[in-house]
């Protein structure tokens, strides 16, 4: 028997798998996506996020275990879900052949409103996103953060229960990213749930009131991004560009520094010193004088996190 | 082992919303509809010229009719053949893998089956108006003899959904544009050319008339070329009958083999 949703979530995954041909893609996770919130799934390219993503809108059968969307099970509802939903995919997938307006009138169709009665909504979601002197425009004449903020647009032309982001800056250059983040911030305050996939660190710090990170289609950790970073790295970090011997050098400076030290982790010739005490584990570094190219002290982000939890770098497997 | 077992049950989703996807192509083609409608009329037109005036010359008549009166409704439904086939393959195809608006579309209450039932309905839609647009021209050229010519888009219709489910097989296996090449070359042009539009097939070898019978275009010419003429061929019901169980037959492939591509 399946159990009964909890009241106040909007998804609740048990065990959730995903398999191709035999293959484990999701490989049994346990999540919550409570009202109200923006939940991050982090993680790098092939770690099972938009699997997972696709499995919430019916677009994947799920191999087993249980997810529940919107007091639904996904496997069965999958139309009634999708009332509910807005999805803002990967892929650009707008008409590139119609305009601005007629792309959100025929989505209104889709869901069964008839644009005529909701003009003046479709015209707020217009301003909202910063493109209401562009309604005549072809979209295909858009450029690339235009296009995406006008499929978060036509993503809440239904008032959505849950919206969903899959990498919603993937492919933008970093000015259309910050204004899209801007933008999506806006969306926030109007207490939509949001599920928000990316492989961006910055992005989850900045929209995420809660995330899981996974890879290899497991969850590795839960929590706030604060939370993560002061269980898993504490607040600073001392990067060292070492020009020879990184390992003795790391060998030696834990040894001669185990109070100041949370934690260390060397990549290639980078070596990075997490701390609680960051000033002054610089100072006593720069009297033994280890051969740097540059050292930097900085503070700490997801990105260390997700170093610290699956060994590689985000950007390591990111196919842009 | 449920989900396995009730995976073996195709069930398609299907409303009413499939006339939203339509009308979604509606709107793009309502932009694009000079060129596109051209360029399906102007070689029709070639080869009634070239074949009717030209080679029609030669052959004093085809079953009491001339050559041009002969070939003018072959013509006419094969150039809705053509049409619903490149709607249906190319068209289709640029919607599902370069526009991705599948992918869109199916995010929302509309079910995939409803988007694949869209695109073979709007094969159908270019089916009836292409043939309409040439009746009307043949009809002033005065190649029609007879006002049951009026029931060419009915037929058209049945026809328009075949091949446009057919095309729609292809175009949900197909992996690339290439492939696309293949259907035409070997399937649509050989029956384009042995369907008794450009000669009667009683003179062929007895299992290329067989052959024939096995094809949605040959009874499409059959029904036309009748209706147009004014002469019903001898077995009309059994070339309408043929027609049916294509279409009936053929409902589902396209569905499943969609949602083998897309939902997995």
């Amino acid at each position: 028997m399946p159990e009964l949703p909890v009241a106040g979530k909007i998804i609740t995954a048990q065990n959730l798998v995903k398999r191709y041909n035999g293959k484990a893609v999701v490989d049994g996770i346990d999540f919550h996506v409570h009202r109200g919130e923006c939940f991050g799934i982090l993680g790098p390219n092939g770690a099972g996020k938009t699997t997972t993503v696709r499995m919430i809108y019916g677009l994947s059968p799920i191999s087993d275990g249980e997810l529940m969307v919107l007091d639904m099970d996904a496997n069965r509802c999958s139309r009634e879900i999708r009332k509910q939903l807005g999805v803002v995919s990967q892929d650009n997938n707008l008409d590139p052949d119609l305009t601005v307006w007629e792309n959100l009138v025929m989505f209104a169709r889709y869901y069964g409103l008839q644009p005529a009665h909701i003009r003046e909504h479709l015209q707020k979601l217009l301003t909202l996103m910063d493109l209401a002197n562009r309604s005549h425009t072809r979209v295909e004449t858009l450029s690339g953060g235009m296009k995406r903020r006008l499929a978060i647009a036509r993503s809440l032309i239904n008032n959505p229960a849950l919206l969903i982001l899959d990498e919603p800056t993937t492919g933008l250059d970093p000015q259309a990213r910050h204004l899209v983040w801007q933008q999506l911030r806006s969306i926030k305050k109007q207490k939509i749930t949001i599920l928000l996939t990316t492989h961006y660190l910055e992005e989850a710090t900045k929209l995420c009131d809660r995330l899981i990170i996974m890879d290899h289609g497991r969850i590795l950790d839960e929590g706030t991004p604060p939370e993560l970073v002061e269980k898993h790295v504490g607040p600073e970090v001392l990067e060292l560009g070492l020009k020879e011997d990184p390992a003795r050098w790391q060998e030696s400076i834990i040894s001669r520094y185990p109070k100041l030290l949370k934690d260390s982790w060397l990549l290639g010739n980078t070596l990075y010193l997490y701390t609680n005490h960051g000033g002054k584990l610089l100072q006593e570094i720069q009297e033994i004088t280890p051969p740097c190219q540059y050292h930097l002290l900085r503070a700490t982000t997801l990105e260390d996190v997700f170093l610290k939890l699956t060994g590689k770098e985000l950007g390591a497997t990111d196919v842009e | 082992m449920w989900n396995k077992l009730r995976s073996l049950f195709f069930r398609p989703e299907i409303s009413l919303r499939f006339l939203l996807v339509l009308r979604r192509n509606l709107l793009v083609y309502s932009k694009f509809w000079r060129s596109s409608m051209m360029f399906n009329f102007i070689e029709p037109m070639l080869y009634l010229a070239a074949l009717g005036l030209g080679l029609g010359i030669y052959i004093p008549e085809i079953e009491g009719m001339s050559y041009l009166e002969f070939i003018a409704p072959g013509i006419l439904v094969s150039s809705t053949m053509w049409a619903t086939s490149f709607e249906c393959t190319y068209g289709s195809f640029i919607r599902l893998q370069v526009q991705k608006s599948y992918h869109a579309i199916i995010t929302t209450p509309v079910s995939l089956d409803e988007v694949v039932l869209g695109d073979i309905a709007f094969g159908v839609f270019k089916s009836i108006l292409y043939g309409s647009v040439i009746l009307l021209v043949i009809s002033m050229l005065g190649l029609v003899a007879s006002p049951m010519a009026l029931l060419v888009p009915l037929v058209l219709l049945l026809s328009g959904l075949v091949f446009a489910q057919l095309s729609m097989i292809w175009t949900s296996l197909a992996p690339n544009f290439e492939i696309f090449a293949y259907y035409f070359t070997l399937f649509l042009t050989p029956m384009f050319l042995f369907s008794g539009i450009f000669f009667p097939l009683e003179n062929l070898p007895l299992i290329a008339q067989r052959l024939a019978w096995l094809t949605p275009l040959f009874h499409t010419v059959e029904l036309c070329r009748g209706l147009v003429s004014g002469q019903m061929p001898t077995l009309y019901l059994a070339n309408l009958l043929a027609l049916f169980i294509f279409a009936v037959v053929l409902f589902l492939p396209p569905l499943i083999l969609m949602r083998r591509r897309l939902v997995q």
